[in-house]
């Protein structure tokens, strides 16, 4: 396969890691918590199109703002119930809770759903393009557009909006932050759910891109995700799209060029080895612990 | 409280420990268990070990490591592949000892290689590393030839028995008992509790989670010995993601840092699954709910970090060993 | 307690029926559990029809299923429970890689074992097991003869699943075949169970290979994905009996994906024969879908036991030699099943050859085969 088929490849892969990991960072980057179930989130908003569409016959819009919606609460809800109990808790706990979590999404939707793939619905379809001998996907020039335009969105919240600010603070030193007066647990709730809605728009382009949806879908996508995130940076909103993009053409490169059933073990590799190398990422900040 | 005086709890290890094993013996030659349990004795021994294995990295050193399986994997495939080039001219007396000691050795060194540069990473992202590499292994085993790929590696004799089982699991329980109790342990726990106040203090953070690290994945090696010369077959996805989570719900159900909590959920998680198969559906929802419940609890409840102070302290005053 | 008027001085209650139990494992639970419940299903659909009839030999059949997730220890300790409840012959399990460390237990106790789906040779590898299903080497050779037999292609590529047995136990003898009966494989390529969801390079490769047919020695759920990302691509696609559902898999809203797609499967659910109608029918009716190859597998291993029983004419599971007999009955019977009509050697596989079908508008339709 040419240089320039992997490149391509590795770009159509990039699209959606940089929108998985788009979620991911931020939660980190505020709430400072792994959250291990970012990928079974995206698996439930891409399920909930799935069934709502094929069971219910929801239309194709309606559906998405339903994902949304069901993610928004789950993400909420989550918080509320697993991840603020452990304010205070050693990492080791609240990690421990987010492996629960992810867990318990994965088998309640294998119980209430089955453990089959299915089918993405065809209304979703975005047509390919061949120019030059090149397969343009369609589906993955939307999801850059739609991540390019989120990002904006992203950045302007983060920067510009009085709730980004708080949300800076938060990040930066979370009682002090309380001691000017700044909610703190709102701002986390707030941040969780922006999180959550940019999964289900993960899950949405996830599902277009694949074609199917299980319960099982979302682990493999959260380390991913993760991995893009950290390759860039974690808490980095631009450096989750550079992550991505580069874990993607990583992943197309090495699959090309060495081999495609070891693919994933070289991605946990280049995972290993940037928290190794650069732990902090390509654009992210160095993190001095205090005592 | 009930406090143990260390003369009650020696008696209570010599006289308890062989105990436990004449009794099922004595059961086994009257034929008084049923198939299923007779079937159950190996796995629970082996969980026993794997769970007072992690315990030493997550419990004692307050590390969360999600790629254990992969060390117990890597000792399964060591200790077989040196049992089938060697079984034409090795006696099992001597062969199954140096597989068993092979395996813990082989899961140990792969465990010191990854050592090196991971615990410079916070508690987060060891986690993600230790979940990468038992991914990475996984994969290797099935794209290796001499692994026996997709089919699997087959023809290990079978030389684990109840007795044997039960051997290395005293050994791993005494083995668990010292090092809680010596100085690395001490250390170990130290670092868990503040690392900062214990480097301080003059240990050696770095060093002393490698240590554990090493010893909790040779011992999970060895576990892994037992169950290729128990099931005779070995398959890249019997140590998988779920393998791992399974060992850790153990040993945090256990209270991490309890021995006997681990060995008590260990057992526990063994039995519960066979004895309520009609709730296999549930299973794995089951283990999640009680993660998060756990965990929570562990938090809200007074009690249960009080219960926890009591635990350590157990010596007589002042002295510090 | 009634004695009845034989001369036998039993205390017995007239009505004590004789019971044969057939236990059997599988996955009900994990990712392989459409598998293990098809299985499951398809068995008890036989067993409830035989006892319908009259049972057998005077015997009423009951079907013990215990639930193994494709792990070799819990398929041990599934055993284990089945022999205290009583189990007289064996299922085996579903998938070869859980059944491995079972079969040495069940050569112990000499029951006959009779596998619907481990395709492993060496899971038949001991004279007390049979299976029901080809072998792996089996459907890979006959696949490799079939498309050069046919002129399907003359340039052939292989996807498969290097971290199953299954599809790279088919692709093994394939490749060997192939190059024996002069077949030219111009492009191999693999994915593991760690990552099934992009195929995007593989499907490159294999476009840039110019290979005219792409053989997918693996399951349908991977097949459909491979399927929808392949849109661009100009090639026969032909599977073995894993494929087997991919119809149902796809869903009628991208039923067109399927067409033209080419299977070797020895059961097909639209087939028109009377036995197959009647066995999708009361499936579909009972259980509310369409029957899969590993329902169909399950079913003749009912219907088989059912045979050798009569053959080996034993009335009661307490008959002296039981086993051996019914060991000794299955290399002597001929059961006409809904995979196929079988006939057993001493090594336990099955003597029965599959059919090949293209799929044309969302259905099976036979594929006019020429005679090598």
């Amino acid at each position: 396969m040419s240089l320039a088929a992997s490149l391509m490849n590795g770009l159509n892969l990039g699209a959606i890691y940089g929108l998985i990991a788009l979620g991911y960072t931020m939660v980190y980057g505020i709430a400072k918590m792994l959250n291990f179930a970012h990928g079974d989130i995206i698996m439930t908003g891409a399920l909930t199109i799935v069934i709502s569409v094929h069971r219910f016959g929801v239309s194709p819009w309606l559906s998405i703002l339903l994902s949304i919606g069901v993610c928004v609460s789950l993400g909420v809800l989550i918080e509320k119930i697993a991840y603020k109990p452990l304010r205070k808790a050693s990492s080791l706990s609240v990690l421990i809770t987010a492996i629960g979590v992810s867990f318990l999404l994965q088998n309640t939707a294998q119980l209430l759903f089955g453990s089959s793939l299915r089918s993405f619905p065809k209304a979703f379809q975005v047509p390919s393009y061949i120019i030059g001998g090149f397969e343009l996907k369609g589906d993955r020039l939307l999801t850059i557009l739609i991540t390019a335009m989120l990002m904006v969105g992203l950045v302007w919240i983060v920067y510009r909006s009085k709730i980004g600010l708080a949300m800076r603070a938060v990040a930066q030193d979370r009682d002090t932050a309380e001691l000017m007066g700044i909610d703190a647990n709102r701002v986390i709730s707030i941040t969780f759910a922006i999180g959550s809605a940019l999964a289900a728009v993960a899950g949405l382009f996830y599902g277009i891109a694949y074609g199917f949806i299980g319960p099982y879908s979302g682990s493999m996508p959260g380390i991913k995700a993760f991995t893009a995130a950290v390759l860039g940076g974690i808490g980095s909103v631009p450096g989750a799209i550079v992550g991505g993009v580069l874990l993607g053409l990583i992943e197309s490169l090495a699959k090309t060029y060495l081999s495609s059933e070891l693919s994933d073990a070289i991605v946990f590799a280049v995972l290993i080895g940037i928290l190794l190398l650069k732990p902090t990422g390509l654009m992210g900040q160095e993190i001095r612990e205090k005592v | 409280m009930l406090r143990f005086s260390k003369q009650m709890k020696r008696w209570f290890a010599w006289i308890l420990l062989p105990g436990i094993y004449i009794v099922v013996l004595l059961l086994l030659q009257e034929k008084l268990l049923s198939r299923h349990t007779q079937s159950l004795l190996v796995p629970l021994c082996m969980n026993i070990i794997l769970a007072l294995s992690l315990n030493i990295v997550v419990g004692m050193l307050g590390e969360l490591s999600l790629g254990h399986a992969g060390f117990m994997s890597i000792g399964a495939y060591a200790g077989s592949l040196f049992s089938l080039q060697t079984q034409e001219y090795l006696p099992t007396l001597l062969r199954y000892p140096l597989a068993i000691l092979l395996g813990a050795l082989v899961a140990g060194f792969f465990a010191g290689v990854l050592s090196v540069p991971v615990f410079r990473l916070k508690g987060d992202y060891l986690a993600i590393v230790t979940l990468a590499f038992g991914e990475i292994v996984r994969s290797l085993i099935i794209n290796f030839a001499w692994t026996g790929g997709a089919a699997g590696l087959k023809g290990t004799p079978r030389d684990t028995t109840f007795t044997t089982a039960y051997l290395l699991t005293v050994f791993v329980w005494l083995l668990s008992q010292k090092i809680y109790h010596s100085r690395l342990g001490l250390e170990m726990r130290a670092v868990r509790d503040n690392a900062i106040a214990a480097e301080a203090c003059g240990i050696d953070v770095i060093n002393r989670k490698r240590a554990g690290f090493i010893l909790a994945a040779a011992i999970a090696g060895s576990a892994g010995v037992l169950y290729s010369h128990y099931y005779t077959i070995l398959t890249a996805g019997v140590f998988d993601y779920n393998r791992s989570i399974e060992i850790l719900v153990m040993v945090v159900l256990g209270g991490m840092g309890s021995m006997i909590g681990s060995v008590i959920s260990a057992m526990t998680l063994t039995i519960a699954p066979e004895a309520l198969r009609f709730l296999n559906d549930y299973r794995m929802l089951i283990y999640s709910l009680l993660l998060i419940t756990a965990m929570i609890g562990r938090q809200s409840r007074i009690f249960g970090q009080l219960q926890q102070r009591l635990k350590e302290v157990k010596r007589p005053h002042g002295a510090i060993e | 307690m009634v004695t009845g008027c034989n001369q036998q001085p039993v205390v017995k209650d007239p009505v004590e029926e004789v019971v044969l139990k057939i236990g059997g494992s599988g996955p009900l639970t994990g990712s392989a559990a459409s598998y293990g419940t098809s299985v499951k299903q398809g068995a008890q659909l036989a067993v409830d029809e035989l006892n319908n009839n009259g049972g057998v030999a005077g015997m009423k059949f009951e079907l013990l299923f215990e639930d193994d997730a494709a792990d070799p220890a819990m398929a041990v300790n599934a055993y284990a429970r089945l022999v205290d409840q009583g189990m007289n012959v064996s299922m085996g399990t579903v998938t070869s890689g859980a059944g491995m460390a079972m079969t040495e237990e069940v050569k112990k106790d000499g029951f006959l074992m009779l596998t619907p789906s481990a395709s492993q040779k060496e899971i038949t590898r001991y004279p007390n097991s049979f299976r029901v299903c080809f072998t792996d080497p089996d459907q890979g050779t006959y696949a490799a003869d079939f498309i050069k037999t046919n002129d399907l292609a003359t340039k052939v590529a292989i996807l498969y699943d290097k971290s199953s047995d299954y599809s790279t136990g088919i692709r093994d003898a394939f490749v060997a075949q192939a190059s024996v009966v002069g077949l030219d494989v111009v492009e191999e390529q693999a994915f593991t169970d760690q990552s099934k969801t992009d195929f995007s390079v593989q499907i490159q490769a294999v476009e840039q290979s110019g290979a005219d047919l792409l053989f997918l020695p693996i399951y349908y759920e991977e097949a459909a994905m491979i399927l929808k990302q392949s849109t661009n691509l100009d090639v026969v696609y032909f599977g073995v009996d894993g494929m087997d559902g991919v119809i149902g898999q796809m869903g009628s809203e991208y039923a067109a994906l399927t067409e033209g797609v080419m299977l070797l499967t020895p059961f097909a659910a639209d087939s028109k024969d009377e036995k197959t109608v009647h066995f999708v029918e009361s499936y579909v009716e009972q259980f509310e879908s369409t029957p899969d190859q590993f329902a169909a597998d399950a079913y003749d291993v009912v219907y088989t036991i059912a045979a050798a029983v009569e053959k080996a004419g034993v009335t009661s599971p307490e008959d002296e030699d039981f086993n051996a007999k019914l060991i000794a009955a299955m290399t002597q019977i001929e059961v006409e099943g809904v995979t196929g009509t079988m006939t057993w050697s001493e090594e336990g596989e099955p003597a029965k050859s599959a059919t090949a079908v293209v799929i044309k508008d969302g259905k099976y339709v036979a594929f006019e085969k020429k005679v090598s």
